[in-house]
């Protein structure tokens, strides 16, 4: 996927972590509404919000993404009562560390989306996938191995 | 025949030995020194004595993928990734690091040969370096290697402002026709080259550690220092990294692993540490389950098992690496002295 | 240090005599001065053997986690930074205070053996520690230095020289004292810098890392049973060093899993064999956690929560890191 055919516009890999409460919720009604964002977000669902592993965001720039964003109940809403909280902390740490190593701040996100959301949902993931494609191929946090064309 | 050539003139001797091929030799990696291919804008150090890692990564890489996998639909394709053969220099090799690769030989070259480290070594041209300063941390006195006059298919020496040439092996002789407009005859110097050498070993002589005694090392030991009560106590500190292991010029254990990487396999030789918890990790289970026994088998391994199976040969050099880098500063002489004979306390 | 070393041979002994305590966590001597190897004193005769110098850094708190699992009490000598380790490992149950009696050691800094390399020293024949001056015979000649040159990175940001935890104390009056410099200086620095040349930077210090573990496994906050790295079944692969992602990833997550754990005692830094400046990575998280959660020091006492075991409700979101200013 990351590999960019010729002449074909950029089409960023997109992956959405989101929490079975609220934003995956949220991305249903976005759905049910008829409302567009791109087809290249690939949403996954979590329990919560607080279950997302620095690992998991690796991972997925490892696989090909070109940004992730993270997606959960507003605090205050977790169904857990606190798992939001904890995963704010620990996502705004891990990206400023990404930033600090030199990976495009641009790349990843958070945002918070509540199961009545649709619209923000929607909204989020076009600008986002707007952000991404101006910076184009995330080559910095990829994983040579796992680029198709390889093997 | 002996040959010389100005230091100043390194540069262009690196140029024309890296024409067609690839020159590896020790460069300045934001202050650490470590084997790495030469570039014109390479920084090169040859006046530091121990590189990080040794030559051993040229002819027994970390890391190498050697095979592939893909599925697709029913069929499974095997792909091979072998490297393709291509010929190279390794420049500036001490006494110690051109010792191992016989010891590496011992292990890769014996019934089945092993193919990658075949092609590779038969490609690669040594060209070895006298120690001009030897330090504290070398003992390759003890095994019988002499850090004057390395082996290797040509060995140089740098004496003043000259560096000497001195060809060995066909191969060494075939590199050298190469270079050889570069140089100029240098016969009448073996008395400068002979006492350089002199002085070197003088120094070799005085080196603390080239004291120790290897006797009561051997094969017919095996059981008394298994059995030995001081394993525990040497071991209690060891915090189970691989720095010896990964800096060790000799040590040639490997791990096979296999990499998803979403739309195949790759499949990994890589090396393995026996200070690491899942080192000969099997389906039961591992055989080591203590750092006593994992650290064990290190020097048992390098100092009873190797030469009993191999006419004595020890799978140590003295480079001094592990003594120079361990966290912890426990390392194979300190195992020399608390299990070897008494001259040794 | 020599006072300190003949004070601590002394009340060892007499805590061994009267069996107040069954064993002494210190370090023994080795070949050369400065290679001292963590290690156990079971008896008085062996405490011959007990040494103290500027080359003893190797932190002894992690491996009392073993050491209290076993019956008797554990003497361990703790240098000041090394006491903020042994309370955060006491904060996190994995040691027992009842089996340990710590004696707090006077520090006038540790010195650094690479610096000196780095420096051409080689040959080490002997040392002498003489104040603030190490003088060092080789067999190509001596050399002296001034300990304040050569100290190792985590002295020369030193956190302070009291002790956090002790029992009793083996502080000489007269100790050196030296000038400590800001520890976030190198920090900020590499957050001025473009993105591009933060990823130059670290490209080019990760790029040595030979995957060895040596910074996860000194660190004494780094205490899982079974690290994720070391795990086949997690997919990491970790010895299969053949790409950068790997690296990255590696480096990320060890500093990440420590993050407001982490008591900046700088032995990641200290151990590794290409001297990769690891300490950075911690650095970061401390420096952000004291901006975004207000100050803390790990390790400082062993109640309350560490910063990313608890929250507050008004808590910066994670879109500063895009708000605050730089490149």
């Amino acid at each position: 996927m990351p590999i960019n055919e010729e002449g074909a516009a950029f089409k960023p890999l997109i992956v959405a972590f989101c929490c079975n409460w609220c934003s995956y919720a949220g991305a249903d009604l976005a759905g049910s509404s008829r409302l567009n964002y791109p087809v290249n977000v690939k949403v996954i669902r979590v329990p919560c919000s607080c279950r997302v592993n620095p690992l998991f965001i690796l991972r997925a720039f490892q696989r090909g993404a070109d940004g992730v964003i993270m997606c959960g109940c507003h605090p205050g809403d977790c169904h857990y009562t606190s798992g939001n909280y904890f995963a704010r902390r620990r996502m705004a740490l891990l990206f400023s560390m990404l930033d600090y190593l030199g990976i495009e701040r641009g790349r990843t996100r958070v945002e918070w989306v509540s199961a009545a959301e649709g619209a923000k949902f929607a909204n989020t993931m076009n600008q986002f996938a707007e952000t991404i494609s101006a910076l184009g191929e995330c080559r910095r946090l990829e994983d040579i191995r796992c680029v198709e064309s390889e093997i | 025949m002996m040959l010389k050539l100005s230091i100043e003139k390194m540069g262009e001797l690196f140029q024309r030995l890296a024409e067609g091929r690839k020159l590896y030799l020790p460069l300045d990696r934001g202050g650490q020194v470590d084997f790495g291919p030469w570039t014109p804008e390479a920084k090169v150090r040859l006046d530091r004595l121990k590189t990080i890692k040794s030559a051993k990564d040229f002819f027994f890489p970390q890391t190498e993928n050697i095979v592939s996998f893909k599925r697709q639909g029913k069929d499974i394709s095997i792909i091979e990734n072998r490297d393709a053969e291509e010929p190279f220099v390794v420049f500036g090799v001490r006494g110690c690091d051109a010792r191992s690769l016989d010891v590496l030989d011992r292990v890769f070259l014996c019934d089945p040969v092993d193919s990658f480290y075949k092609a590779r070594r038969e490609n690669g041209v040594v060209v070895s370096m006298a120690c001009s300063e030897p330090e504290e941390t070398c003992f390759c006195s003890i095994f019988g290697i002499d850090a004057a006059d390395p082996q290797g298919d040509v060995v140089t020496y740098i004496i003043g402002d000259f560096l000497y040439w001195d060809e060995r092996t066909d191969k060494g002789r075939a590199l050298t026709e190469t270079v050889k407009s570069l140089f100029s005859d240098a016969s009448g110097d073996s008395s400068l080259v002979e006492r350089s050498r002199g002085e070197i070993r003088d120094i070799v002589s005085r080196l603390p550690l080239c004291s120790l005694s290897l006797e009561g090392f051997d094969g017919s030991a095996l059981k008394e220092k298994f059995g030995s009560p001081l394993w525990s106590e040497l071991s209690q500190a060891c915090v189970g990294c691989g720095t010896c292991t990964y800096v060790c010029p000799t040590c040639q254990c490997y791990d096979i692993q296999d990499f998803d990487t979403g739309h195949g396999i790759r499949r990994f030789r890589c090396w393995d540490s026996c200070m690491y918890s899942d080192f000969t990790l099997m389906a039961h289970g591992n055989p080591r389950k203590s750092q006593v026994e994992r650290f064990r088998q290190r020097f048992m391994h390098k100092l009873i098992y190797f030469p009993a199976n191999n006419d004595g040969m020890y799978s140590c050099v003295g480079c001094g690496r592990c003594v120079a880098k361990c966290p912890i500063s426990m390392n194979i002489t300190k195992v020399i002295k608390a299990l070897g004979v008494e001259v040794n306390v | 240090m020599r006072r300190v070393r003949d004070m601590m041979r002394s009340r060892a002994g007499e805590l061994l005599k009267d069996g107040a305590v069954t064993r002494v966590l210190g370090w023994k001597s080795g070949e050369f001065y400065y290679d001292p190897t963590p290690s156990f004193f079971d008896t008085e005769e062996s405490l011959d053997e007990l040494v103290y110098n500027g080359f003893s850094a190797a932190m002894l708190s992690k491996y009392l986690i073993e050491a209290t699992k076993k019956e008797g009490r554990v003497l361990v000598f703790l240098k000041p930074c090394d006491t903020y380790s042994f309370n955060h490992l006491l904060k996190e149950h994995k040691v027992d205070r009842e089996k340990t009696y710590v004696i707090g050691v006077g520090c006038g800094g540790m010195l650094d053996i690479e610096k000196l390399r780095a420096l051409g020293v080689k040959g080490i024949e002997s040392m002498e520690e003489l104040g603030e001056n190490l003088v060092i015979h080789t067999l190509y000649g001596d050399k002296k230095f001034a300990r304040g040159d050569v100290l190792l990175e985590k002295c020369a940001t030193c956190k302070g020289l009291e002790h956090k935890a002790s029992d009793e104390l083996a502080v000489p009056d007269e100790l050196w004292e030296w000038e400590t410099s800001d520890r976030f200086a190198r920090v900020s620095e590499l957050e001025g810098m473009t993105s591009g040349e933060r990823f130059a930077f670290w490209r080019g210090e990760l790029s040595r890392c030979i995957r060895c573990n040596a910074c996860r496994n000194a660190c004494p906050v780094c205490s899982c049973n079974k690290c994720v790295f070391d795990n086949p079944r997690s997919g990491v692969i970790a010895k299969a060093n053949a790409d950068t992602f790997e690296e990255n990833m590696f480096h990320i997550i060890r500093a990440f899993h420590v993050a407001g754990r982490c008591t900046d005692c700088g032995e990641c830094s200290r151990v590794c064999p290409q001297n990769i400046p690891l300490h950075l990575l911690n650095r970061k998280f401390i420096k952000d956690i004291n901006a975004f959660y207000g100050e803390y020091q790990s390790g400082e006492s062993v109640d309350g929560k560490s910063p990313l075991t608890e929250f507050r409700t008004g808590d910066v979101e994670p879109g500063i890191v895009h708000e605050r200013g730089g490149a």
